[in-house]
């Protein structure tokens, strides 16, 4: 009936419900926060430097950040300076790696590969950023999709998704995550013509999308379920909408601010067990570099080099707290409850 | 034997077997009559020349040979450390060197390697729990000892002729690693490797309880016999030990050491055989502590402090690389650094592409920049860049060098220009090669410097970095498709063939195995001749036999199947109270010699 389908299902209900994404400035009141305006601006000059990174690489270190350089040497004050240093005191034992020059070669020192680590900081944060972007959408979308599904259809279709999410759930994350990683990554993987190669990042961000899957499908699955029973779906239901047109007018409006308040956190999580898998060395495989990675190739260094580690380190630390901040920020704008507890 | 705390890869070595047995017994040219050797250290006449040459040490407590036993410091307990255990106690099955450097104190063969030595006589086989060297006999096939008397194991137990021959049978029950190949030249070993529970080795070990006599009778001569002989697969052990892996139980011992307790995750204590007398002091000397603990709780970092802070003596581990310049700077005067019988190399798969192109294989000998790995393991003072796969000062080491710019006998630098030269003329640029290496750090940085060198020389490399405990035997199976790994191989004694043969010959090579220790996969049938008439030639006139063994290696070399890196050297750090250090080249750092009074 014409006249029914123009309902506005808010007005049903007789409580605001209904897509509230349509009707505010979500971004100028996120905004509004100063917390979010510096995690944003960190985030912008983190993803810039990243962006940045081949031309630093060749313009400013003159290097190519992927290749061992254990023989180079660089000039330092006039004079030819191995970027290898083999200790000179006592029974010579040992070979350090060029400390911080402060300047436009090895800025941050070398690593064990006479590699400059500042190149390969901004080349790491470029898979960091990637595989943690990337994997979030590709994590939020299936989540999405299937969380919806699940709290929609119902029945033996919602049976098997939340069986599908126990299994999952009842893993423990890193330990899904390294089982994961070691079975794909040990050999190549062919589905007919398309070959992931064991070095390829599809891997890490296949792996890392998966996990967190029944973190987010499953709460989205249960707002579902509820959104079901609320008056203005069923309403819908009773003047013969489709299923197509509830889940896109009902159901997506309601449940897409929950989706977007986890994006941030779930960018952060997986920057954060990406570096973990890199760490372990079951994540970045060489000479591909991530933050996780460098963080690898500095613990032989930590007692002599500590910035190798420690550089990787505060990225991973800044860039993790400027996205919880954004994510904090875009909860408090978002979160119904919250706004439930300002109206009371 | 390669240089791991894990015992699990003892079985890799079953099949190194075909390829190391069997050379020859020392005897003195012309005469299958004549004994091995008129001196207890007469073994030592086919490694003239020693792998100790050049060692150097740090402390001033080293000395040639050591004085004799100074009672003053005798007592106090001596304090190791390891990352982790050895495995298995049993003296049979373990092949780690962590035990066995450590068995060294606590077990005793017939002959064993001179002890508490430095240098070249350390390589001597001397007569132990034997009165003497054995009478060797029939054309070098009958080696004859005589038993002392009077000895007793930890647990009362006389030693006795019958504890020779159930050892030796014990062997095969137990599938030591080595039964196949290094004690299957004993008569009667066919039939114990076939059905191993009712062994006798029926005329291959024969014993006379009236004149306490031992006979054994060989299928052919083998100059390496009496080395075998000299390890603790071959430590006399009661008759009536069981025929199975005895796990952490250790089995009683007649030298000065018995092991108290032994916990594989944590602990392993030693204290004083009650039973043990000095009966041959170049074989088993009396050790000076009371007693000796070793603690396998600490990561290699965590080691280093322990010894700088005195909370122990040593550690097994060689010192993480950034704590090398520490070490050699602040605490000089408690490390000894010794040259090592082994090197680090890149099997090159000689069965696959790209490396089953000989241009392919020789442009990465070309190519590898030994100095830049040699930086990567620790610099010029714990490793030296090698050409030949026998190391420097090995018997049949020659200096050659076939693979260094500008050309000479040792190398010098890479010719990166040759090398591509010889990519382009095989063809094989843009081939995808997969390099493969251990997952700890020294290994990593090895094999992301060899992932570097190919993607520059035109290959598409990857790297793949497996944990330690399944890498070598990963790399060994043909199923694995390995085209080129990083490893290393440690000598178990010092003859050619412990190199050469175990490496690259065709026995060595068991395709579909977890056990083919030719990882390259490279059989040439005439240098596998050479090798057997080197091995021949060992028997009775050893400088002709290793002058052919250093042939062998150049010919291999210039196969270029494998690419030799650097011999390591080892760094041992002591604590501040540790006195009268000694190093064996066999079997190391002389555990029970060190003073801690």
């Amino acid at each position: 009936m014409p006249t029914a389908r123009k309902a506005d299902a808010r007005l049903i209900d007789g409580t605001q419900i209904a897509p509230v994404l349509r009707r505010r400035n979500i971004v100028g009141e996120v905004l509004a926060a100063p917390q979010a305006v510096v995690a944003l601006i960190i985030l912008v000059l983190v993803t810039l430097s990243a962006v940045l990174a081949p031309l630093y690489a060749r313009f400013v270190a003159h290097t190519d950040p992927f290749s061992s350089q254990v023989s180079a040497t660089i000039t330092l004050g006039g004079k030819a300076v191995p970027v290898m240093q083999q200790s000179t005191t006592g029974l010579k034992l040992g070979v350090t790696p060029i400390g911080p020059t402060w300047s436009g070669q090895y800025f941050i020192g070398a690593d064990n590969q006479g590699r400059d680590v500042m190149s390969r900081l901004l080349y790491g944060g470029r898979d960091s950023l990637l595989i943690g972007i990337t994997s979030a959408i590709a994590c939020c979308v299936i989540a999405l999709v299937l969380g919806v599904l699940a709290g929609y259809v119902g029945g033996i279709v919602d049976g098997v998704l939340s069986r599908i999410f126990d299994v999952l759930w009842a893993f423990p994350v890193y330990l899904l995550a390294i089982c994961l990683s070691i079975v794909l990554l040990t050999s190549r993987i062919a589905f007919g013509p398309i070959v992931i190669d064991s070095s390829s990042l599809i891997l890490p961000i296949a792996i890392i999308s998966i996990i967190y899957v029944p973190y987010i499908a499953r709460p989205l699955r249960a707002q579902v379920r509820s959104l079901c029973q609320r008056g203005f779906v069923q309403a819908s239901i009773s003047v013969g909408s489709s299923n197509w047109r509830i889940i896109r007018r009902d159901i997506l409006p309601n449940v897409m601010p929950s989706v977007i308040v986890y994006f941030p956190i779930m960018v952060a999580l997986n920057i954060l067990i990406e570096s973990s898998l890199s760490f372990l060395g079951v994540g970045v495989q060489p000479p591909n570099a991530s933050w996780g990675t460098i963080i690898n190739d500095g613990l032989p260094l930590l007692y002599t080099r500590p910035l190798v580690s420690l550089a990787p380190g505060i990225m991973i630390a800044v860039t993790c707290v400027a996205l919880n901040l954004i994510g904090d920020t875009i909860r408090d704008v978002l979160d119904p409850q919250a706004k439930i507890r300002e109206a009371v | 034997m390669r240089n791991k705390l894990t015992a699990g890869f003892a079985a890799v070595l079953l099949v190194v077997a075909a390829g190391c047995s069997s050379v020859a017994p020392i005897t003195t040219a012309g005469s299958g009559q004549n004994g091995p050797n008129s001196t207890p250290s007469g073994a030592s006449t086919s490694s003239g020349t020693s792998a100790s040459a050049g060692s150097s040490t740090a402390s001033a407590g080293a000395s040639s040979a050591p004085a004799g036993f100074q009672s003053e410091h005798k007592g106090g307990t001596l304090k190791l450390l390891a990352s982790g255990g050895g495995g298995t106690v049993d003296t049979q099955i373990n092949y780690t060197n962590t035990f066995w450097q450590l068995f060294q104190n606590v077990y005793d063969g017939l002959v064993k390697f001179h002890f508490g030595v430095d240098g070249a006589a350390s390589d001597d086989v001397v007569p132990d729990l034997a009165t003497a060297m054995p009478k060797v006999t029939n054309d070098g096939k009958t080696y004859t000892f005589t038993l002392r008397q009077g000895i007793k194991f930890s647990n009362g137990q006389p030693v006795t002729v019958a504890d020779v021959l159930a050892t030796f049978q014990r062997l095969f029950k137990v599938s030591s690693p080595n039964a196949a190949s290094w004690y299957s030249v004993l008569v009667g070993a066919d039939a114990c490797l076939k059905t191993p529970a009712s062994c006798t080795l029926d005329g291959g070990v024969v014993v006379d309880p009236t004149t306490n006599q031992v006979q054994f009778n060989l299928t052919k001569p083998d100059a390496e016999f009496i080395y075998q002989l000299a390890v603790p697969f071959a430590a006399i052990i009661p008759k009536d030990s069981p025929a199975h892996d005895v796990g952490s139980n250790a089995l009683p011992s007649t030298g000065p050491y018995m092991i108290k307790s032994y916990n594989p995750t944590t602990e392993m204590d030693l204290v004083r055989n009650p039973n043990f007398q000095v009966w041959a002091p170049e074989a088993q000397p009396e050790g000076y502590p009371d007693e000796i603990q070793y603690q396998f709780t600490l990561d290699a970092e965590a080691e280093v402090s322990a010894v700088e802070n005195g909370q122990a003596d040593w550690m097994f581990d060689p010192p993480p690389a950034d704590r090398l310049s520490e070490i050699g700077t602040k605490y000089a005067n408690q490390v000894h650094v010794n040259p090592q019988a082994a090197f680090w190399y890149v099997p090159l798969n000689t069965n696959l592409p790209p490396f089953n192109n000989i241009k392919a294989r020789q442009a990465i000998n070309w190519a590898v920049d030994r100095n830049a790995v040699v930086q990567l393991f620790g610099g010029s003072v714990v490793a030296q860049p090698v050409c030949t796969i026998l190391p420097p000062g090995f018997p049949g080491h020659v200096d050659n060098c076939q693979y260094t710019k500008g050309g000479g006998t040792k190398w010098a630098a890479p010719d990166l220009a040759k090398a591509k030269e010889l990519v382009k003329e095989s063809g094989t640029a843009g081939q995808e090669v997969t390099v493969i290496a251990e997952n700890y750090a020294t290994a990593k940085s090895i094999g992301e410097y060899m992932q570097s060198l190919l993607n520059e020389l035109g290959y598409k490399a990857n790297l793949k970095l497996l944990s330690e405990n399944v890498e070598f035997t990963y790399i060994q199976n043909t199923n694995n498709k390995v085209q080129l790994s990083v490893t290393q191989w440690y000598q178990d004694y010092p003859a050619a063939s412990d190199f050469l043969q175990v490496l690259l010959s065709c026995q060595s090579f068991h395709p579909g195995s977890d056990a083919s220790i030719n990882i390259a996969g490279f059989c040439d049938k005439s240098i596998n001749t050479q090798m057997d008439q080197a091995e021949a030639l060992m028997v009775n006139d050893p400088t002709a036999g290793n002058a052919l063994w250093s042939k062998v290696d150049q010919e291999m070399m210039a196969q270029s199947p494998i690419v030799p890196l650097f011999t390591p050297h080892i760094v041992d750090f002591l604590s501040p109270r540790v006195g009268n250090y000694h190093y064996s080249n066999v079997f190391f750092m002389c555990i029970d010699q060190l003073w801690v009074k």
